[in-house]
């Protein structure tokens, strides 16, 4: 299994705007916090410990630069 | 030379209905002259419906104001008769940038397909497009169509009744009374008609001041929309450039709340930071500078009795996407049909309860998209800013973040799914098409599909004869590879219901009649 480079959201504002929403109201600390549970819970949901290693790369700017191109 | 804005295009000039005993009724009176007003008026007139427009000025409005016109607004200023002027004197565009700091993160096309008549976008400036729309209306009257434009005439009273509205009109003379069956509210956010009525407008103020600069100069910049996050001449805040016709240019600079608007304003002030954006070489000029901050709001709703809001009367948006003058001309376009059924006899008054409905649903959705695009541009919260930066910095070399960008969603046209006035679906047709969506252009021999729609119920046949039925016009076409796509997916044939704003009212790829007869019914509000 290889990592999702590609936008794989069906309504990318809803979702983004549902994880900013999930914010209100916390504190800086709580927003860690809950961003943190939401990693781990994602994590278990991803299993594949190749997946979850690129994903780090990626998030560490590492990564390989996906194919570019219109949107 | 005195500029546009400067003209007096319809100056006062005292009506019959000044020396009347008694108030003269008229079946539908407009307030305000913009492009909402003027766009309802003209398709009004177009129709043979007498109609009044009221400007409490002469002039068209003052400074660029709203200056992308999207495609299906094109489209129906096309079916006015204005929409070829205003793509020729406009700046046509597709495409678009989208800046990260000192990096460019992607571009985008919005119009990738062939075959569609107009394009993505024009910019125009508005006063241009209410000149067009101002010369448009005048030379409907000269032809003997029922339309009066009477400037300086502000409506100071209104006198709600179950079945008209009375009208008190001030002028440079005496004040006068007139009557309206239908009065359309069309006059702007601050809207005098709503705070006479008392009526409500709800929603969020966002806290933030944008200057908007004018500027004439010699530039190399291609025709795209551009956009910066976080540039390094407006740090910490967004930027947005635009090219106007004239060699004119729209900058948009983001300034934070904490700001002195009047000390902002100050060409000392905005000349060195438009300077900081252009570089210390390129030559410009002002031509007009705003601060403005914005909200996103909308009444509850757009009908009370007689009275109807359309445009910014009615809702309010940021201006991230430009679905403020282009929802406004959605309004009039649902709006002017209805009317005219309604005032010709042929539908109940119901029908206008559907304008209601199906343009607070547009709202809906033009607030909810303009919101959201406000919100990832100026982060409300700490998390909120490290995620957009998150997305920001991920978007650079990820496509999969690069969706996640807003720097505003491009005003589209409003599918009414779910509206009363739709009919029969067949679902193996093409989801594009479905009932409440606006009908896709495609290129036909000889021309354009949506010209041949004009502005009455059609009965679209394709690839077969058009069934008569009493109060359609038959527009028969044959299967263009473009129309097949759009319009009949693997069928051979279809048969498609469309509405006179060109919204799908119902469609099958065979129908009785009498079936279709139904479904005309429903669409004008009956019950179908």
């Amino acid at each position: 299994m290889t990592l999702t480079s590609d936008p794989n959201l069906a309504d990318p504002d809803a979702t983004y705007a549902a994880l900013i929403a999930a914010h209100d109201g916390l504190t800086e600390a709580e927003s860690a916090a809950l961003n943190a549970r939401l990693v781990l819970v994602l994590m278990n949901h991803i299993g594949d410990a190749t997946v979850l290693r690129a994903a780090l790369e990626v998030a560490h700017g590492s990564g390989a630069g996906a194919s570019g191109g219109d949107i | 030379m005195s500029k546009i804005f400067d003209t007096p295009l319809y100056p006062y000039a005292r009506s019959a209905d000044q020396d009347a005993p008694v108030p003269v009724r008229h079946p539908v009176v407009i307030v305000g002259a913009g492009p909402v007003g003027l766009v309802l008026a003209i398709d009004l007139a177009m129709h043979d419906v007498p109609v009044v427009v009221l400007d409490d000025n002469d002039k068209v409005s003052f400074g660029s104001r709203a200056i992308c016109f999207a495609k299906r607004q094109l489209e129906i200023l096309d079916r006015l008769g204005v929409g070829a002027d205003l793509v020729a004197k406009g700046v046509t565009w597709n495409r678009g940038k989208v800046f990260a700091g000192e990096d460019q993160i992607f571009d985008f096309n919005l119009l990738p397909e062939a075959g569609h008549k107009h394009p993505a976008f024009i910019n125009i400036q508005q006063y241009t497009v209410e000149a067009e729309l101002v010369a448009r209306l005048r030379t409907l009257e000269a032809a003997g169509k029922p339309v009066h434009i009477r400037g300086n005439s502000r409506v100071i009273a209104v006198d709600p009744q179950p079945d008209h509205v009375g009208v008190t009109v001030d002028t440079p003379e005496e004040p006068y009374q007139i009557a309206a069956d239908w009065l359309v509210a069309c006059d702007g956010a601050r809207s005098p008609l709503r705070a006479m009525m008392g009526l409500d407008f709800t929603g969020r103020v966002f806290e933030d001041n944008f200057l908007i600069a004018d500027v004439r100069m010699q530039a190399d910049f291609p025709t795209e929309r551009w956009f910066w996050f976080d540039p390094p001449f407006n740090p910490g805040q967004s930027a947005l450039l635009h090219k106007q016709p004239d060699d004119i240019w729209r900058i948009d600079l983001q300034l934070g709340w904490d700001i002195d608007k009047e000390v902002e304003k100050a060409p000392e002030r905005v000349i060195p930071r438009l300077k900081a954006m252009l570089g210390p070489e390129v030559a410009f000029e002002l031509e007009w500078v705003s601060i403005y901050t914005f909200q996103c709001m909308r009444m509850e709703r757009f009908r009370h009795g007689r009275m109807l809001f359309a445009g910014d009367s009615a809702h309010q948006v940021s201006p991230f996407g430009a679905r403020g003058a282009n929802s406004g001309i959605q309004d009039a376009d649902n709006l002017a049909w209805k009317l005219r059924l309604v005032l010709e006899g042929a539908a109940p008054e119901a029908l206008i309860d559907s304008y209601d409905s199906e343009r607070v649903q547009a709202a809906e959705e033009n607030i909810l998209n303009s919101t959201r695009a406000t919100d990832f541009i100026t982060p409300k919260s700490a998390a909120s800013r490290v995620f957009r930066d998150a997305v920001l910095d991920l978007a650079r070399d990820h496509a999969f973040a690069r969706p996640l960008v807003n720097s505003g969603r491009l005003s589209q046209p409003t599918w009414y799914d779910g509206s009363g006035l739709n009919g029969p679906d067949d679902p193996t047709l093409p989801a594009l098409t479905r009932p409440g969506a606006p009908a896709v252009d495609a290129p036909l021999p000889g021309g354009w599909l949506l010209d041949r729609l004009g502005g009455d119920f059609a009965l679209l046949a394709i690839g077969r004869p058009a069934p008569e039925v009493v109060g359609t016009r038959p527009v028969e076409i044959l299967a263009s590879p473009e129309v097949q796509s759009r319009y009949l997916n693997t069928h051979l044939s279809a048969l498609y219901l469309i509405r006179p704003d060109q919204h799908i009212a119902a469609r099958w790829t065979d129908a009785a009649p009498a079936t279709i007869a139904i479904a005309l019914d429903r669409a004008k509000g009956g019950l179908g």
